[in-house]
Protein backbone atom coordinates (compact mmCIF):
# COMPACT_ATOMS: atom_id res chain seq x y z
CA UNK A 1 0.00 0.00 0.00
CA UNK A 2 2.71 2.22 1.25
CA UNK A 3 4.86 1.20 -1.95
CA UNK A 4 1.79 2.10 -4.25
CA UNK A 5 1.14 5.17 -2.77
CA UNK A 6 5.07 6.08 -3.01
CA UNK A 7 4.61 5.15 -6.63
CA UNK A 8 2.18 6.85 -7.70
CA UNK A 9 3.06 9.81 -6.18
CA UNK A 10 6.68 9.95 -7.73
CA UNK A 11 5.43 8.84 -11.59
CA UNK A 12 3.68 12.12 -12.00
CA UNK A 13 5.77 14.34 -10.01
CA UNK A 14 8.36 13.67 -12.91
CA UNK A 15 5.80 13.29 -15.80
CA UNK A 16 3.59 16.20 -16.30
CA UNK A 17 0.96 14.27 -18.49
CA UNK A 18 0.07 12.28 -15.82
CA UNK A 19 -3.17 13.42 -13.63
CA UNK A 20 -2.59 14.53 -9.70
CA UNK A 21 -2.41 10.91 -7.85
CA UNK A 22 -6.35 10.16 -6.99
CA UNK A 23 -5.76 9.17 -2.88
CA UNK A 24 -4.16 13.22 -2.55
CA UNK A 25 -7.03 15.34 -1.13
CA UNK A 26 -6.98 18.98 0.76
CA UNK A 27 -9.24 20.36 3.42
CA UNK A 28 -11.40 22.49 1.12
CA UNK A 29 -12.65 19.28 -1.21
CA UNK A 30 -11.35 20.46 -4.58
CA UNK A 31 -8.72 18.50 -6.33
CA UNK A 32 -5.26 19.85 -5.11
CA UNK A 33 -3.91 20.27 -8.55
CA UNK A 34 -1.54 23.61 -7.59
CA UNK A 35 -0.95 22.07 -4.17
CA UNK A 36 0.76 18.42 -5.88
CA UNK A 37 1.99 21.11 -8.37
CA UNK A 38 4.45 22.45 -5.39
CA UNK A 39 5.92 19.59 -5.28
CA UNK A 40 6.64 18.94 -8.84
CA UNK A 41 8.21 22.54 -8.90
CA UNK A 42 10.06 21.66 -5.93
CA UNK A 43 11.37 18.95 -7.65
CA UNK A 44 12.38 20.27 -11.26
CA UNK A 45 13.52 23.77 -9.60
CA UNK A 46 15.35 21.98 -6.85
CA UNK A 47 17.39 20.39 -9.12
CA UNK A 48 17.65 22.85 -12.05
CA UNK A 49 19.15 24.84 -9.51
CA UNK A 50 21.53 21.79 -8.84
CA UNK A 51 22.51 22.13 -11.85
CA UNK A 52 23.28 25.79 -12.27
CA UNK A 53 25.55 25.70 -8.99
CA UNK A 54 27.37 23.18 -10.60
CA UNK A 55 27.42 24.76 -14.27
CA UNK A 56 27.88 28.13 -13.61
CA UNK A 57 29.72 29.84 -16.62
CA UNK A 58 27.23 27.43 -18.60
CA UNK A 59 24.04 29.08 -17.40
CA UNK A 60 26.29 32.94 -17.61
CA UNK A 61 26.69 31.64 -21.80
CA UNK A 62 22.73 31.05 -22.08
CA UNK A 63 21.69 33.41 -20.08
CA UNK A 64 19.52 32.41 -16.55
CA UNK A 65 16.04 31.86 -18.58
CA UNK A 66 17.65 29.12 -21.60
CA UNK A 67 19.39 27.79 -18.80
CA UNK A 68 16.68 26.85 -16.63
CA UNK A 69 14.72 25.45 -19.49
CA UNK A 70 17.63 23.65 -20.47
CA UNK A 71 18.10 21.84 -17.30
CA UNK A 72 14.46 21.26 -16.06
CA UNK A 73 14.42 18.96 -19.13
CA UNK A 74 17.46 17.18 -18.28
CA UNK A 75 16.21 16.79 -14.90
CA UNK A 76 13.14 15.12 -15.82
CA UNK A 77 14.70 12.54 -18.58
CA UNK A 78 17.67 12.18 -16.29
CA UNK A 79 16.65 12.23 -12.31
CA UNK A 80 19.57 11.55 -9.58
CA UNK A 81 20.13 8.09 -8.66
CA UNK A 82 21.68 9.59 -5.50
CA UNK A 83 20.58 11.93 -2.82
CA UNK A 84 24.32 12.92 -2.97
CA UNK A 85 24.54 16.15 -5.58
CA UNK A 86 27.89 17.17 -5.85
CA UNK A 87 28.54 14.98 -9.14
CA UNK A 88 24.88 15.21 -10.64
CA UNK A 89 24.86 16.15 -14.44
CA UNK A 90 27.73 13.96 -14.87
CA UNK A 91 25.65 13.16 -18.25
CA UNK A 92 24.70 16.66 -19.22
CA UNK A 93 27.30 17.37 -21.68
CA UNK A 94 25.53 14.56 -23.35
CA UNK A 95 22.13 15.98 -23.51
CA UNK A 96 23.76 19.44 -23.92
CA UNK A 97 25.03 18.04 -27.23
CA UNK A 98 22.01 17.03 -27.92
CA UNK A 99 19.60 19.87 -27.27
CA UNK A 100 18.73 21.23 -30.56
CA UNK A 101 18.04 25.21 -29.21
CA UNK A 102 21.48 25.00 -28.19
CA UNK A 103 23.16 23.91 -31.29
CA UNK A 104 24.44 27.69 -32.27
CA UNK A 105 26.56 27.31 -29.74
CA UNK A 106 28.81 24.19 -30.64
CA UNK A 107 30.98 24.95 -27.64
CA UNK A 108 28.94 24.27 -25.24
CA UNK A 109 28.96 20.60 -24.40
CA UNK A 110 32.33 21.18 -24.00
CA UNK A 111 32.31 23.91 -21.18
CA UNK A 112 29.82 21.79 -19.57
CA UNK A 113 32.54 19.16 -19.68
CA UNK A 114 35.27 21.78 -18.66
CA UNK A 115 33.05 22.70 -15.54
CA UNK A 116 32.20 19.00 -14.68
CA UNK A 117 35.95 18.66 -14.41
CA UNK A 118 36.37 21.62 -11.96
CA UNK A 119 33.73 20.75 -9.61
CA UNK A 120 35.10 17.05 -9.60
CA UNK A 121 38.44 18.53 -8.42
CA UNK A 122 36.78 20.39 -6.49
CA UNK A 123 35.55 18.20 -4.05
CA UNK A 124 38.33 15.46 -4.96
CA UNK A 125 40.23 13.46 -2.07
CA UNK A 126 43.08 15.47 0.05
CA UNK A 127 46.52 14.53 -0.94
CA UNK A 128 49.80 16.39 -0.79
CA UNK A 129 51.42 17.00 -4.44
CA UNK A 130 55.25 16.16 -4.62
CA UNK A 131 57.58 18.69 -4.37
CA UNK A 132 58.77 19.91 -7.90
CA UNK A 133 62.32 19.04 -7.02
CA UNK A 134 61.82 15.44 -6.48
CA UNK A 135 63.33 14.89 -10.19
CA UNK A 136 66.92 16.18 -9.70
CA UNK A 137 67.05 13.02 -7.24
CA UNK A 138 66.26 10.64 -10.30
CA UNK A 139 69.51 9.98 -12.60
CA UNK A 140 69.49 10.34 -16.03
CA UNK A 141 69.43 6.98 -17.29
CA UNK A 142 66.56 5.76 -15.38
CA UNK A 143 64.64 9.17 -16.43
CA UNK A 144 62.60 7.40 -19.15
CA UNK A 145 61.24 4.93 -17.32
CA UNK A 146 59.73 6.56 -15.16
CA UNK A 147 55.88 6.48 -14.28
CA UNK A 148 53.84 9.17 -12.61
CA UNK A 149 51.25 9.15 -10.35
CA UNK A 150 48.51 11.95 -10.55
CA UNK A 151 46.45 13.69 -7.83
CA UNK A 152 43.06 12.76 -7.68
CA UNK A 153 41.64 16.19 -8.54
CA UNK A 154 43.46 16.39 -12.41
CA UNK A 155 41.15 16.37 -15.06
CA UNK A 156 42.42 16.87 -18.69
CA UNK A 157 39.65 18.17 -21.11
CA UNK A 158 40.10 18.09 -24.39
CA UNK A 159 38.28 20.32 -26.89
CA UNK A 160 37.72 21.16 -31.12
CA UNK A 161 36.98 24.88 -29.20
CA UNK A 162 39.09 27.70 -27.25
CA UNK A 163 37.10 26.27 -24.50
CA UNK A 164 39.86 27.40 -21.70
CA UNK A 165 39.34 30.90 -23.12
CA UNK A 166 35.51 31.22 -23.46
CA UNK A 167 35.65 30.15 -19.78
CA UNK A 168 37.79 32.50 -18.81
CA UNK A 169 35.78 35.16 -20.08
CA UNK A 170 32.61 33.88 -18.80
CA UNK A 171 33.91 33.41 -15.07
CA UNK A 172 35.36 37.09 -15.17
CA UNK A 173 39.13 35.69 -15.54
CA UNK A 174 39.27 37.66 -18.74
CA UNK A 175 37.75 40.43 -20.71
CA UNK A 176 34.97 39.77 -22.70
CA UNK A 177 35.98 40.42 -26.08
CA UNK A 178 35.50 38.43 -29.63
CA UNK A 179 37.91 35.40 -29.89
CA UNK A 180 39.98 36.57 -32.82
CA UNK A 181 42.01 33.19 -32.55
CA UNK A 182 39.49 30.57 -33.10
CA UNK A 183 41.03 27.16 -32.36
CA UNK A 184 41.04 23.86 -30.66
CA UNK A 185 41.90 24.36 -26.94
CA UNK A 186 42.79 21.60 -24.04
CA UNK A 187 42.64 22.56 -20.63
CA UNK A 188 44.18 21.16 -17.62
CA UNK A 189 42.29 21.25 -14.17
CA UNK A 190 44.30 20.75 -11.10
CA UNK A 191 43.63 21.93 -7.06
CA UNK A 192 47.06 21.53 -5.61
CA UNK A 193 45.54 23.13 -2.73
CA UNK A 194 42.18 24.05 -1.94
CA UNK A 195 41.55 26.04 -4.89
CA UNK A 196 40.67 24.70 -8.96
CA UNK A 197 43.00 25.99 -11.25
CA UNK A 198 42.29 25.63 -15.00
CA UNK A 199 44.92 26.24 -17.59
CA UNK A 200 45.20 25.70 -21.16
CA UNK A 201 48.32 23.26 -22.17
CA UNK A 202 49.21 23.01 -26.26
CA UNK A 203 48.07 19.75 -28.07
CA UNK A 204 51.60 18.34 -27.23
CA UNK A 205 51.34 18.79 -23.63
CA UNK A 206 47.82 17.43 -23.29
CA UNK A 207 49.04 14.26 -25.44
CA UNK A 208 52.15 14.21 -23.37
CA UNK A 209 49.83 14.70 -20.52
CA UNK A 210 47.02 11.69 -21.18
CA UNK A 211 49.58 9.40 -21.78
CA UNK A 212 51.23 9.60 -18.46
CA UNK A 213 47.83 9.76 -16.91
CA UNK A 214 47.23 5.93 -18.23
CA UNK A 215 50.88 5.49 -16.44
CA UNK A 216 52.79 5.55 -19.62
CA UNK A 217 56.68 5.85 -18.84
CA UNK A 218 58.15 9.07 -19.70
CA UNK A 219 60.38 7.61 -22.67
CA UNK A 220 56.78 6.79 -23.97
CA UNK A 221 54.71 9.66 -23.43
CA UNK A 222 57.77 11.87 -25.41
CA UNK A 223 57.14 9.54 -27.84
CA UNK A 224 53.40 10.03 -28.40
CA UNK A 225 54.05 13.42 -27.81
CA UNK A 226 56.78 13.34 -30.53
CA UNK A 227 54.42 12.59 -32.87
CA UNK A 228 51.91 15.11 -32.48
CA UNK A 229 54.31 17.70 -32.03
CA UNK A 230 57.85 18.05 -33.70
CA UNK A 231 58.73 20.47 -31.66
CA UNK A 232 57.54 19.34 -28.30
CA UNK A 233 59.86 20.60 -25.61
CA UNK A 234 60.21 17.67 -23.09
CA UNK A 235 62.26 20.05 -20.72
CA UNK A 236 59.99 22.65 -20.83
CA UNK A 237 56.72 20.75 -19.87
CA UNK A 238 58.50 18.16 -17.12
CA UNK A 239 59.36 21.45 -15.43
CA UNK A 240 55.90 22.78 -15.85
CA UNK A 241 54.28 19.53 -14.81
CA UNK A 242 56.57 19.49 -11.23
CA UNK A 243 55.84 22.77 -10.90
CA UNK A 244 51.22 22.60 -11.27
CA UNK A 245 50.58 20.56 -8.07
CA UNK A 246 49.70 18.02 -10.49
CA UNK A 247 51.37 14.89 -9.47
CA UNK A 248 51.44 12.69 -6.15
CA UNK A 249 54.31 10.38 -7.03
CA UNK A 250 57.00 9.13 -9.20
CA UNK A 251 57.78 5.73 -9.75
CA UNK A 252 61.28 5.37 -11.04
CA UNK A 253 60.74 1.28 -11.65
CA UNK A 254 58.58 0.40 -13.45
CA UNK A 255 56.02 -2.00 -12.78
CA UNK A 256 55.43 -5.34 -14.44
CA UNK A 257 51.70 -4.45 -15.15
CA UNK A 258 52.44 -1.01 -16.92
CA UNK B 1 23.47 5.09 22.31
CA UNK B 2 24.99 7.90 22.41
CA UNK B 3 23.01 11.23 23.70
CA UNK B 4 24.46 14.93 22.95
CA UNK B 5 22.36 17.92 23.15
CA UNK B 6 22.92 21.21 21.45
CA UNK B 7 23.77 24.44 23.53
CA UNK B 8 19.84 25.94 24.49
CA UNK B 9 21.14 28.99 22.61
CA UNK B 10 20.15 30.43 18.85
CA UNK B 11 22.16 29.07 15.99
CA UNK B 12 22.33 29.32 12.29
CA UNK B 13 22.81 27.20 8.94
CA UNK B 14 26.40 27.60 7.66
CA UNK B 15 26.54 29.47 4.57
CA UNK B 16 29.84 29.44 2.93
CA UNK B 17 29.42 33.10 1.88
CA UNK B 18 29.49 33.74 5.72
CA UNK B 19 32.81 31.51 6.46
CA UNK B 20 35.63 34.57 6.64
CA UNK B 21 33.27 36.28 8.96
CA UNK B 22 32.47 33.94 11.31
CA UNK B 23 35.93 32.60 11.39
CA UNK B 24 37.50 35.86 11.43
CA UNK B 25 36.27 36.86 14.84
CA UNK B 26 34.11 34.54 17.06
CA UNK B 27 30.30 35.06 16.48
CA UNK B 28 27.49 35.33 19.67
CA UNK B 29 25.82 31.88 18.19
CA UNK B 30 25.06 29.12 20.15
CA UNK B 31 25.86 26.48 17.17
CA UNK B 32 25.84 25.86 13.32
CA UNK B 33 23.83 23.50 11.32
CA UNK B 34 25.04 21.94 7.78
CA UNK B 35 23.22 19.97 5.33
CA UNK B 36 24.93 16.72 5.31
CA UNK B 37 24.96 15.80 2.01
CA UNK B 38 26.72 18.89 1.51
CA UNK B 39 30.09 17.18 2.51
CA UNK B 40 29.81 13.66 1.42
CA UNK B 41 32.47 15.03 -1.43
CA UNK B 42 36.23 13.26 -0.44
CA UNK B 43 37.46 16.51 0.56
CA UNK B 44 38.44 20.21 -0.79
CA UNK B 45 37.69 23.47 0.58
CA UNK B 46 33.85 22.24 2.10
CA UNK B 47 35.72 19.68 4.68
CA UNK B 48 38.47 22.24 4.89
CA UNK B 49 35.54 24.86 6.41
CA UNK B 50 33.61 22.42 8.02
CA UNK B 51 37.02 21.39 9.88
CA UNK B 52 37.53 24.77 11.23
CA UNK B 53 34.05 25.59 11.60
CA UNK B 54 33.62 22.84 14.01
CA UNK B 55 37.07 23.67 15.86
CA UNK B 56 35.08 26.89 16.84
CA UNK B 57 31.49 26.09 17.19
CA UNK B 58 28.99 23.25 18.32
CA UNK B 59 27.41 21.75 15.41
CA UNK B 60 24.57 20.21 13.83
CA UNK B 61 24.25 17.72 11.48
CA UNK B 62 20.79 17.85 9.50
CA UNK B 63 19.86 15.19 6.70
CA UNK B 64 17.90 16.40 3.87
CA UNK B 65 18.15 13.02 1.96
CA UNK B 66 18.14 9.79 3.72
CA UNK B 67 14.37 9.24 2.68
CA UNK B 68 13.41 7.95 6.40
CA UNK B 69 9.48 7.99 5.27
CA UNK B 70 9.93 5.65 2.26
CA UNK B 71 8.38 2.65 1.18
CA UNK B 72 11.46 0.92 0.45
CA UNK B 73 14.48 0.17 2.44
CA UNK B 74 17.16 2.91 3.44
CA UNK B 75 19.92 3.45 1.22
CA UNK B 76 23.01 1.57 3.14
CA UNK B 77 25.30 3.51 1.31
CA UNK B 78 23.91 6.66 2.20
CA UNK B 79 23.35 5.63 6.02
CA UNK B 80 27.31 4.65 5.77
CA UNK B 81 27.78 8.09 4.58
CA UNK B 82 26.36 9.64 7.36
CA UNK B 83 27.81 7.84 9.95
CA UNK B 84 31.57 8.62 8.58
CA UNK B 85 30.31 12.19 8.40
CA UNK B 86 29.02 11.45 12.03
CA UNK B 87 32.43 10.08 13.27
CA UNK B 88 34.58 12.68 11.41
CA UNK B 89 32.74 15.83 12.81
CA UNK B 90 31.14 14.26 16.68
CA UNK B 91 28.11 16.48 15.85
CA UNK B 92 26.38 17.49 18.79
CA UNK B 93 22.96 16.41 16.85
CA UNK B 94 21.73 15.11 13.77
CA UNK B 95 18.50 15.08 12.51
CA UNK B 96 16.30 14.28 9.83
CA UNK B 97 12.50 14.29 8.14
CA UNK B 98 9.81 12.81 8.34
CA UNK B 99 9.04 12.78 4.26
CA UNK B 100 10.65 10.72 1.70
CA UNK B 101 12.80 11.66 -1.11
CA UNK B 102 13.76 8.75 -3.09
CA UNK B 103 11.73 6.23 -5.32
CA UNK B 104 12.99 3.28 -7.35
CA UNK B 105 16.22 4.53 -8.03
CA UNK B 106 15.51 7.68 -8.40
CA UNK B 107 16.40 10.79 -5.86
CA UNK B 108 13.37 13.28 -5.89
CA UNK B 109 15.50 16.15 -4.04
CA UNK B 110 12.15 17.04 -2.14
CA UNK B 111 10.69 16.34 1.55
CA UNK B 112 7.77 14.32 0.11
CA UNK B 113 4.43 13.85 2.26
CA UNK B 114 3.33 10.48 3.41
CA UNK B 115 0.16 9.29 4.71
CA UNK B 116 -0.25 8.82 8.69
CA UNK B 117 -1.52 5.22 9.59
CA UNK B 118 -0.34 2.31 11.67
CA UNK B 119 1.55 0.97 8.58
CA UNK B 120 3.17 4.18 7.84
CA UNK B 121 4.30 4.62 11.39
CA UNK B 122 5.70 0.98 11.96
CA UNK B 123 7.82 1.31 9.18
CA UNK B 124 9.16 4.48 9.86
CA UNK B 125 9.72 3.45 14.09
CA UNK B 126 11.68 0.62 11.86
CA UNK B 127 13.72 2.86 9.71
CA UNK B 128 14.62 5.29 12.84
CA UNK B 129 15.80 2.45 14.74
CA UNK B 130 17.99 1.86 11.85
CA UNK B 131 19.23 4.89 11.66
CA UNK B 132 20.23 5.55 15.17
CA UNK B 133 21.77 1.61 15.21
CA UNK B 134 23.85 2.59 12.49
CA UNK B 135 25.04 6.11 13.75
CA UNK B 136 25.23 4.36 17.29
CA UNK B 137 23.60 7.62 18.26
CA UNK B 138 19.79 9.11 19.11
CA UNK B 139 18.46 11.09 16.03
CA UNK B 140 16.06 13.80 15.77
CA UNK B 141 13.23 13.81 13.84
CA UNK B 142 11.68 16.92 12.10
CA UNK B 143 7.81 17.32 11.76
CA UNK B 144 7.43 18.32 7.69
CA UNK B 145 6.01 21.21 5.61
CA UNK B 146 3.16 19.61 3.65
CA UNK B 147 0.87 21.05 1.27
CA UNK B 148 -1.64 18.19 0.72
CA UNK B 149 -3.36 15.55 2.92
CA UNK B 150 -3.74 11.69 2.11
CA UNK B 151 -7.50 10.45 1.97
CA UNK B 152 -6.20 7.33 3.82
CA UNK B 153 -4.71 9.04 6.65
CA UNK B 154 -5.85 8.13 10.47
CA UNK B 155 -3.45 9.56 12.80
CA UNK B 156 -2.96 13.26 13.80
CA UNK B 157 0.77 14.31 12.33
CA UNK B 158 1.37 15.10 16.73
CA UNK B 159 0.44 11.54 17.56
CA UNK B 160 2.39 10.12 15.11
CA UNK B 161 5.45 12.20 15.91
CA UNK B 162 4.93 11.09 19.53
CA UNK B 163 4.89 7.14 18.93
CA UNK B 164 7.77 7.48 17.01
CA UNK B 165 9.28 9.08 19.80
CA UNK B 166 8.06 7.03 21.69
CA UNK B 167 8.63 3.20 20.10
CA UNK B 168 12.26 4.32 18.88
CA UNK B 169 13.56 7.01 21.87
CA UNK B 170 14.58 9.52 19.17
CA UNK B 171 13.82 13.12 19.95
CA UNK B 172 11.62 15.27 18.18
CA UNK B 173 13.00 18.53 15.94
CA UNK B 174 10.20 21.10 16.09
CA UNK B 175 10.01 23.37 13.00
CA UNK B 176 7.87 26.17 13.74
CA UNK B 177 7.53 27.55 10.53
CA UNK B 178 6.64 24.25 9.51
CA UNK B 179 3.77 24.32 11.78
CA UNK B 180 2.75 27.38 11.27
CA UNK B 181 2.64 26.33 6.68
CA UNK B 182 1.14 22.90 7.24
CA UNK B 183 -1.49 24.14 9.73
CA UNK B 184 -2.88 27.21 6.99
CA UNK B 185 -2.54 24.75 4.36
CA UNK B 186 -5.09 22.75 5.67
CA UNK B 187 -6.96 24.88 7.99
CA UNK B 188 -6.02 23.92 10.92
CA UNK B 189 -5.07 26.21 14.23
CA UNK B 190 -1.30 26.46 14.60
CA UNK B 191 -1.81 26.92 18.45
CA UNK B 192 -3.73 23.71 18.71
CA UNK B 193 -1.08 21.48 16.90
CA UNK B 194 1.63 23.03 19.21
CA UNK B 195 -0.46 21.95 22.55
CA UNK B 196 -0.96 18.61 20.75
CA UNK B 197 2.90 18.20 20.22
CA UNK B 198 4.91 16.09 22.32
CA UNK B 199 7.44 18.99 23.75
CA UNK B 200 9.32 16.76 26.29
CA UNK B 201 11.21 14.79 23.35
CA UNK B 202 11.98 18.11 21.26
CA UNK B 203 16.02 18.68 21.23
CA UNK B 204 15.92 21.52 18.25
CA UNK B 205 13.70 23.91 17.14
CA UNK B 206 13.67 25.32 13.54
CA UNK B 207 12.63 28.93 12.28
CA UNK B 208 12.74 29.88 8.64
CA UNK B 209 10.93 32.24 6.16
CA UNK B 210 8.05 30.79 3.60
CA UNK B 211 6.03 32.51 0.90
CA UNK B 212 2.29 32.97 0.60
CA UNK B 213 0.43 32.09 -2.20
CA UNK B 214 -3.18 30.81 -2.84
CA UNK B 215 -4.42 27.72 -4.04
CA UNK B 216 -7.44 27.88 -7.02
CA UNK B 217 -10.15 27.95 -4.40
CA UNK B 218 -8.66 31.15 -2.78
CA UNK B 219 -7.36 29.12 0.03
CA UNK B 220 -4.29 30.36 1.02
CA UNK B 221 -1.14 28.41 0.42
CA UNK B 222 2.41 28.75 2.27
CA UNK B 223 4.80 27.35 0.37
CA UNK B 224 8.25 26.88 2.93
CA UNK B 225 11.61 28.67 1.11
CA UNK B 226 13.75 29.37 3.37
CA UNK B 227 14.40 32.88 1.42
CA UNK B 228 13.19 35.37 3.79
CA UNK B 229 12.90 36.78 7.13
CA UNK B 230 10.88 34.78 10.39
CA UNK B 231 6.89 35.70 9.52
CA UNK B 232 5.96 37.79 12.74
CA UNK B 233 2.91 34.84 13.49
CA UNK B 234 5.73 31.95 13.25
CA UNK B 235 7.75 33.77 16.21
CA UNK B 236 4.48 34.59 17.93
CA UNK B 237 4.25 30.49 18.00
CA UNK B 238 7.83 30.21 18.72
CA UNK B 239 7.78 32.20 21.93
CA UNK B 240 4.61 30.25 22.86
CA UNK B 241 6.64 27.08 22.58
CA UNK B 242 9.88 28.77 24.35
CA UNK B 243 7.54 29.50 27.67
CA UNK B 244 6.64 25.89 27.45
CA UNK B 245 9.61 24.54 27.28
CA UNK B 246 12.38 26.67 28.37
CA UNK B 247 15.26 27.20 26.71
CA UNK B 248 16.29 25.30 23.60
CA UNK B 249 18.56 24.80 20.46
CA UNK B 250 17.13 27.13 18.27
CA UNK B 251 17.90 27.54 14.48
CA UNK B 252 17.47 29.99 11.75
CA UNK B 253 17.18 28.57 8.58
CA UNK B 254 17.81 30.44 5.47
CA UNK B 255 18.80 28.62 2.07
CA UNK B 256 18.02 30.36 -0.81
CA UNK B 257 18.70 34.27 -1.89
CA UNK B 258 20.90 34.00 1.06
CA UNK B 259 21.55 37.39 2.78
CA UNK B 260 24.81 39.31 4.59
CA UNK B 261 26.26 38.13 7.65
CA UNK B 262 24.07 40.93 9.40
CA UNK B 263 21.13 40.36 8.53
CA UNK B 264 20.69 36.43 9.03
CA UNK B 265 22.95 36.99 12.60
CA UNK B 266 19.97 39.97 13.62
CA UNK B 267 17.58 36.63 12.80
CA UNK B 268 19.28 34.70 15.30
CA UNK B 269 19.64 37.52 17.87
CA UNK B 270 15.75 37.91 17.89
CA UNK B 271 15.20 34.63 19.24
CA UNK B 272 18.12 34.52 21.71
CA UNK B 273 16.06 37.49 23.24
CA UNK B 274 12.89 35.09 23.18
CA UNK B 275 15.17 32.37 24.81
CA UNK B 276 17.31 34.78 27.34
CA UNK B 277 13.78 35.71 28.65
CA UNK B 278 12.75 32.16 29.15
CA UNK B 279 15.86 31.89 30.97
CA UNK B 280 15.57 34.56 33.70
CA UNK B 281 12.95 33.96 36.54
CA UNK B 282 9.87 34.97 35.74
CA UNK B 283 9.13 38.78 37.28
CA UNK B 284 6.58 38.47 40.18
Amino acid sequence: MMNTTQSRFAEALLDRTRPVPADVTSWTGSAPVKRYGVYRNNVATGLARALAARFPVTEKIVGEEFFTAMARDFVLAHPPTSPVLLHYGADFAGFVADFVPAASLPYLPDIVRLEDAQTRAYHARDTAPISPDVLTRVTSERMSGLTFHFHPAVRLVRSAFPIVTIWSMNAGLLPLAPIKDWRAEDALVTRPELSVITRQVSPGSAIFLLALMRHATLGEAFDEALQADAEFDLGRNLAELMRSGALIDIVAEPSLEA
Amino acid sequence: MKHTKLPSHAGVGFKPEHFDTITEKRQPIGFFEVHAENYMGDGGLPHAQLTRLRENYALSLHGVGLSIGSAQDLDRDHLIRLRRLCERYQPESFSEHLAWSSHDTTFLNDLLPLPYTRETLLHVAEHVDQVQETLGRQMLLENPATYLLFAESTIPETEFLAEIARRTGCGLLLDVNNVFVSATNHGLDAAAYLKAFPLTYVGEIHLSGHAVTKDETGAPLLIDTHDTQVADPVWALYESVIARTGPTASLVEWDDNIPAWPVLAREAQAAQVILDRARRPAAA
